[in-house]
C-alpha cells in the first residue's frame, strides 16, 4: 500500500452541520491525504471542533458526504456510530479540552486503546477468565506497542502513575500516543499545541513529523500555533463562521487575502488586521 | 464556610469565638424552623381523630445540638488549617492504599476467620445466623460493586435482580423438582436476562436516568410479585422451598426410603446445626467466588473497559469502545450475582414473600458499597460487617437505622465521594516507575 | 360517558398534584442538571407540616375555614422552603464539581433519610385527617350514575393554575428567573457577570420545595391520609411528568404531570387498579427510548 503515494485518504463534501437555528458548518468540502499533515485553522468559532465532531461520529451531519478511503475499502462516516468510526474505519482522534482516564495509569490508558483486540485475544472473555496463552501473549503485544509509544512520548518512566496526576504538557503528549494505539489511519488531533510552552511545541512538531513519516498515516489538524501550523502542515484548509475561505499549501494560505482579512492579518498586514 | 478566610493562626480569638458563635446561632434557628412543626409538634392517634403532642424539650435538644456541633466545627476549621479537597483525598488515599496493601495479608486471615467462625461457634446458632448474614451482604456489595463501583452505573434498584434470583430460584425448585445446583446458573440467568432487558434501552441514556428506572424497577419487580397471585402467591410468599443438600445427602434426621442422609454418611448423630453450617460455607464459597471474578475480571479488556467508562465515556468512544454493550455486560454480571445471592436467600429462608425486596434492601447495599469505597473489595466486606453486624448488636436502636444509613451516605460524599477506603491499583505494571512519583516531568 | 367524564375530573386533580412536583423537579434540573430524589421526600414533608399546622390550629381555635387553609398554605410553604434549602446546602452544595455519581449518591441518601426522619419523628402510622372541605356539584345525572366534581378539587385545579402563572411570570419577568435562566445557560459565565450563583441555585431549591408543600397540603386534603412513605411513589411519577413533558421545561413538567395523572386515573378506572404504579413507570422507560427530550424540551447536544 506505501506504493500509491499520497492517495486521498478523507474526501469531505458539502459538510453541513446546524444546530438549531444556528449554522455550524456550512458547506464545506475538501481532501486530506495519506502520509499528509491537513491542517483545519480559523478564529474561534469557525466550526473546527464541529467538523472533527462529524468526523469521528459524534455528531450527525445534517448535509454531507463524509468518505474515508483505506485503499481497499471505503467508509462513509456520517453512517457510523461514533465507536464504529473509530473501531472499523480506524479514526482516532484527541480532544481541545483533553479526555484521558485520570484515575487510571499511564499505561492502563494505552491498554484500553487496544481494547477491540485484545477482546478479541480474549475471548470476549471467556477465555480469558481462564488465563490462556493466546490473551497473556496478546496482552504483552499490547504492552509493547504501548511501551514503544511512551519512549516515543517520553513517558516511560511514568507509565506507572495516574494519568491524571501528569502535568499538562505529558498529558497532551499521553492523549496523542492513545489514539496511535488504537492504529488509526488517519489521526484527528483538536489544538494539540494549546497550553505548550515553545520547547513543547518544538517536540510535538517532531513526533507528528515522525508519525507521519514513519507510520504512514494521514493527520488531520485544528491548531491555532502558527508555528505548528505553518512548521509542519503539508495542507491546510481556512474556516471562518462555518465556511471554507481557502485551502491549499501553507504558502497558498499565508499569501490568500481572503485569509489575511479574516485571520492571519495580524501576522501579515498589521493595518489590514485593524482595519 | 466563612471561616476559612481567618487567618491561620487565629487561634482562640475572641473575633473567632464572635463569628463562631454567630454562625452556630443562625444554624440552630434554620434548626428550630426545620425541627418545631415535624419534631416539636407528635402527631397522636387520640379518641375522634389525631391530636398533638407539643415535645418542646425535644426541639429544645435539637437545636441545642446543633448549635454546639455549627460552633465546634467553625472553631475547628478556624483552628485547624483545613484540609482542601485535594489534600484530604490525598491523605485518604494513602490510607486506602495502606488498607490495600495489608488487606494482601489480612485476606489470608479473614479468611481463615470466615473458614473457623463456624467450627469455634459450632454450637451458637445464632452468631453462625449472624456471620451468614453478614456473608450475603457481602456477596450483595461485591456484585453491586462490579455495576458502580468499577463500571460507575448508579443501580438503586439492584434488589430487583435478588428477588428474580430468588422467585426463579423457588419457582424453578418447587415446579420442576430440580436440584439445588442446578437451579442456582438458571437463577443467576434469569437475573442476569432481566437485567439485559432493562439495561438495553436505558444504558445509552445520561447516568442518573439509569439511577430513576432502576429506581422504579426495583418497585415493579415488587408490585408485579405481590399482585401476579397464580404465579407468585402475592404476598403470602411461596413457601415450602427445598432446601440445598451435601450433593445429594439431604439435612434430614429420617431420610426417604433407600436415602442417607448427611449425618449418616459421616457416621454422626444428627444435629440441626449441620444445616446451618452447611449454608453459612456455601456463601462464603458463593461470595469468594464473586470476590476472585471480580478481581480476575479487572485485569481483562472488559474489566478495563469498564473503569474507562467510568472515567471518561467519550474518551472510550473515541477508541473504538462500544458502550451500550460494555456497559450491559456489566449490568448483566452484577445482575446474575445478584441473582445467585436470591438464590441463596430462597434456600436458606425455605419461605419467600414480596416483604424481603422493598427499596430499603437495595439502599442498604448501596450504602455498603459508598461506605467501603467504590471499587474496593476490601472496603466492601469492612463495611458490611461493620452495617450489618452492627445492627444486629445495637438491635434496640434498629429505629434509627436508616436515618443513620441516609445520613451516613450524605456525609461520606461530602467528606470523599469515592468511599472511605476507595484505592485503586493499576491493573498491570510497567515496573519502570520512578521512585518518587511526584514531581519530574517537563 | 358519565364514567369516562368523573375519571377525566379525577386525572387532572391528580395531574395537577404530579405537576407541582414535578416543576421542582425539573427547574433543579434546569440549573444544576442533577435528579433531586430528595424532592419526592421534601413533598411529603410539605404534607406532614400541613397536616400538623390544621392540628394545631384546630387547637388554638381557628376555625374560620378560609382562614386556616390560608395560614396552612403559609406555614406548609414556608417550612418546607427552609428543608429545601437545608438539603441543597448540606447534601449538594458542598459537592459541585465532585465525582459524576456523587450528587446522586447524596441525594439518594438525603431522600432515605428524609423519610427516616418523619417516620421517628411522627411515627409510621397513617395519618388520616378528617375532610375540610365537603360537598361539590354533580351533573348529568342519568339513572344510576352521577358525575361529581368536589369543591376540593376545584380549589386544587384552580390554585395550581393560579401557581402556574405567577410561577411563569416570576421566571420570566423579574431578575431572579433572569439569574436563573442565565445559570442554566453557563454557570461560570453567569458568575462572572456578578450573578450569585449559589443563591439563585438555593432559591431555585426553596421555590420548588414551596411548590412541593402545596401539592403535599392538596394531596392531604384531596386523598385525606398521608404517611412517611408517599414521597417515594409521588416523587417518581412526578418525575415521569417531568421527563415526559420534557425535563428543564416548566410548561413541560405541567403538561406531562396532567398527562401522568390522566393515565395513572384512567388505567385505574379500565384496567387494573393494581398495576398503576407499572403505567406509569412503563411510561418512563417508553419516553426515555423513543423520545427522551420529552413532548416539550429540547434536544440536549452532547458536548464533546
Amino acid at each position: 500500500m506505501s506504493a500509491t503515494a499520497n492517495r486521498a485518504l478523507l474526501t469531505v463534501e458539502h459538510l453541513t452541520m446546524r444546530f438549531g437555528g444556528l449554522l455550524a458548518v456550512n458547506d464545506v468540502s475538501f481532501v486530506a491525504s495519506n502520509r499528509e499533515i491537513t491542517a483545519i485553522i480559523g478564529p474561534n468559532g469557525a466550526g473546527k471542533t464541529t467538523v472533527f465532531n462529524c468526523l469521528t461520529g459524534f455528531y450527525k451531519p445534517t448535509i454531507g458526504r463524509l468518505t474515508l478511503d483505506h485503499g481497499d475499502h471505503t467508509f462513509l462516516l456520517e453512517q457510523m456510530d461514533d465507536f464504529r468510526v473509530a473501531q472499523k474505519a480506524r479514526v482516532g482522534r484527541t480532544f481541545q479540552n483533553i479526555r484521558l482516564f485520570p484515575g487510571m495509569s499511564v499505561l492502563e490508558n494505552l491498554i484500553v486503546a487496544q481494547h477491540n483486540r485484545l477482546m478479541r485475544a480474549s475471548g470476549y472473555t471467556l477465555f480469558g477468565l481462564f488465563g490462556t496463552g493466546t490473551y497473556r501473549h496478546a496482552e504483552q503485544e499490547a504492552v509493547e506497542k504501548a511501551r514503544y509509544w511512551l519512549d516515543r512520548v517520553r513517558l516511560l518512566d511514568r507509565a506507572d502513575a495516574n494519568a491524571g496526576a501528569l502535568p499538562y504538557g505529558a498529558q497532551r503528549r499521553l492523549e496523542i500516543a492513545r489514539a496511535m494505539c488504537s492504529d488509526p489511519v488517519l489521526l484527528c488531533l483538536d489544538e494539540p499545541a494549546a497550553g505548550l510552552n515553545p520547547r513543547e511545541s518544538a517536540e510535538l512538531n517532531e513526533l507528528l513529523r515522525f508519525i507521519k513519516t514513519e507510520h504512514e498515516i494521514g493527520i488531520l489538524l485544528i491548531e491555532h500555533d502558527m508555528s505548528v501550523v505553518m512548521g509542519i502542515s503539508d495542507h491546510i484548509v481556512v474556516l471562518d463562521y462555518g465556511r471554507k475561505i481557502s485551502d491549499g499549501s501553507p504558502e497558498h494560505v499565508r499569501n490568500d487575502p481572503a485569509v489575511i482579512r479574516a485571520y492571519l492579518g495580524e501576522e501579515e498586514d498589521e493595518a489590514e488586521a485593524a482595519r | 464556610m466563612a471561616a476559612t478566610s481567618q487567618p491561620r493562626f487565629a487561634a482562640l480569638s475572641g473575633v473567632g469565638l464572635v463569628a463562631a458563635a454567630k454562625e452556630a446561632g443562625l444554624a440552630a434557628f434554620i434548626a428550630l424552623v426545620l425541627a418545631i412543626t415535624v419534631i416539636g409538634m407528635r402527631t397522636v392517634d387520640q379518641q375522634g381523630g389525631l391530636g398533638i403532642e407539643f415535645r418542646p424539650t425535644v426541639v429544645g435538644i435539637a437545636v441545642g445540638l446543633v448549635f454546639v456541633g455549627r460552633f465546634l466545627l467553625v472553631l475547628w476549621r478556624q483552628r485547624a488549617r483545613p484540609l482542601d479537597r485535594g489534600a484530604r483525598e490525598r491523605v485518604m488515599d494513602r490510607i486506602g492504599a495502606e488498607v490495600l496493601h495489608y488487606s494482601k495479608y489480612a485476606g489470608i486471615s479473614l479468611f481463615a476467620l470466615a473458614v473457623a467462625v463456624p467450627i469455634i461457634w459450632s454450637g451458637n446458632r445464632y452468631v453462625v445466623d449472624v456471620a451468614t448474614l453478614v456473608l450475603t451482604y457481602i456477596m450483595l456489595g461485591w456484585g453491586l460493586n462490579i455495576v458502580v463501583g468499577l463500571a460507575g452505573l448508579l443501580d438503586l434498584g439492584y434488589v430487583a435482580f435478588y428477588a428474580v434470583g430468588a422467585y426463579s430460584y423457588a419457582l424453578i425448585a418447587l415446579h420442576f423438582d430440580l436440584s439445588f445446583w442446578a437451579c442456582l446458573p438458571l437463577a443467576g440467568l434469569f437475573a442476569a436476562s432481566f437485567g439485559v432487558l432493562l439495561g438495553f434501552p436505558v444504558l445509552r441514556l445520561r447516568g442518573d436516568y439509569l439511577a430513576i428506572v432502576t429506581l422504579g424497577f426495583g418497585e415493579i419487580i415488587r408490585v408485579i410479585l405481590l399482585n401476579w397471585y397464580s404465579f407468585t402467591r402475592g404476598p403470602d410468599g411461596l413457601s415450602g422451598i427445598p432446601r440445598p443438600s451435601f450433593f445429594g445427602f439431604e439435612f434430614t434426621r429420617r431420610p426417604a426410603e433407600g436415602e442417607t442422609a448427611f449425618h449418616q454418611l459421616f457416621g454422626w448423630d444428627y444435629s440441626s446445626m449441620h444445616r446451618i453450617i452447611f449454608l453459612y460455607y456455601l456463601i462464603l464459597v458463593l461470595a469468594l467466588i464473586t470476590n476472585f471474578f471480580t478481581l480476575r475480571i479487572r485485569k481483562l479488556p472488559v474489566g478495563r473497559a469498564w473503569e474507562a467508562l467510568r472515567e471518561d465515556e467519550i474518551a472510550c468512544r473515541s477508541l473504538g469502545i462500544n458502550p451500550t454493550n460494555t456497559k450491559l455486560t456489566a449490568f448483566a454480571i452484577g445482575a446474575m450475582f445478584g441473582g445467585f445471592a436470591g438464590s441463596f436467600f430462597a434456600t436458606r429462608q425455605g419461605f419467600i414473600s414480596p416483604e424481603s425486596f422493598t427499596f430499603v434492601e437495595s439502599a442498604v447495599i448501596l450504602a455498603i458499597v459508598v461506605l467501603g469505597g467504590m471499587g474496593s473489595q476490601i472496603g466492601v466486606v469492612l463495611a458490611a460487617v461493620v452495617l450489618i453486624g452492627g445492627t444486629e448488636l445495637f438491635r434496640e436502636l434498629s429505629e434509627y437505622r436508616m436515618l443513620a444509613f441516609g445520613g451516613l451516605m450524605v456525609a461520606i460524599m461530602v467528606w470523599r465521594p469515592r468511599g472511605l477506603l476507595a484505592h485503586r491499583e493499576p491493573t498491570l505494571l510497567l515496573g519502570r516507575t520512578t521512585a518518587a512519583g511526584g514531581g519530574g516531568g517537563p | 360517558m358519565e364514567y369516562f367524564v368523573q375519571q377525566l375530573i379525577n386525572g387532572l386533580t391528580l395531574g395537577a398534584i404530579y405537576g407541582l412536583i414535578a416543576i421542582g423537579y425539573t427547574m433543579v434540573y434546569g440549573i444544576i442538571g442533577m435528579i433531586n430524589f430528595a424532592h419526592g421526600d421534601v413533598f411529603m414533608i410539605g404534607a406532614f407540616v400541613a397536616l400538623i399546622s390544621f392540628l394545631v390550629l384546630g387547637i388554638a381555635g381557628v376555625t374560620w375555614l378560609p382562614l386556616a387553609l390560608l395560614l396552612v398554605l403559609l406555614i406548609a410553604m414556608f417550612v418546607t422552603s427552609a428543608y429545601g434549602w437545608a438539603v441543597e446546602r448540606l447534601a449538594y452544595r458542598p459537592l459541585r464539581g465532585s465525582f459524576r455519581l456523587a450528587p446522586l449518591i447524596s441525594a439518594i441518601g438525603m431522600s432515605i433519610f428524609l423519610q427516616n426522619y418523619v417516620q421517628i419523628a411522627q411515627g409510621a402510622r397513617v395519618k388520616p385527617l378528617p375532610p375540610l372541605i365537603q360537598g361539590g356539584f354533580t351533573f348529568m345525572e342519568h339513572g344510576s350514575f352521577t358525575v361529581s366534581l368536589s369543591y376540593m378539587q376545584i380549589i386544587i385545579v384552580v390554585l395550581t393554575l393560579a401557581l402556574m402563572t405567577a410561577f411563569s411570570l416570576l421566571i420570566a419577568r423579574t431578575a431572579l428567573g433572569r439569574a436563573q435562566r442565565a445559570c442554566e445557560q453557563d454557570r461560570t459565565m453567569a458568575a462572572l457577570l456578578g450573578i450569585n450563583v449559589d443563591r439563585t441555585i438555593s432559591l431555585t431549591f426553596v421555590m420548588g420545595a414551596a411548590l412541593a408543600a402545596v401539592a403535599g397540603m392538596m394531596f392531604l386534603l384531596y386523598y385525606g391520609v398521608i404517611d412517611f412513605f408517599i414521597g417515594f411513589l409521588a416523587g417518581i411519577k412526578a418525575f415521569t411528568a417531568a421527563v415526559l413533558g420534557g425535563i428543564g421545561s416548566l410548561p413541560g413538567a405541567m403538561l406531562g404531570g396532567l398527562l401522568i395523572g390522566l393515565i395513572e386515573t384512567f388505567w385505574s378506572a379500565y384496567f387494573t387498579i393494581e398495576y398503576k404504579d407499572v403505567a406509569a413507570f412503563s411510561i418512563l422507560v417508553l419516553v426515555l427510548i423513543f423520545r427522551p427530550s420529552g413532548l416539550l424540551g429540547r434536544p440536549e447536544v452532547e458536548k464533546v
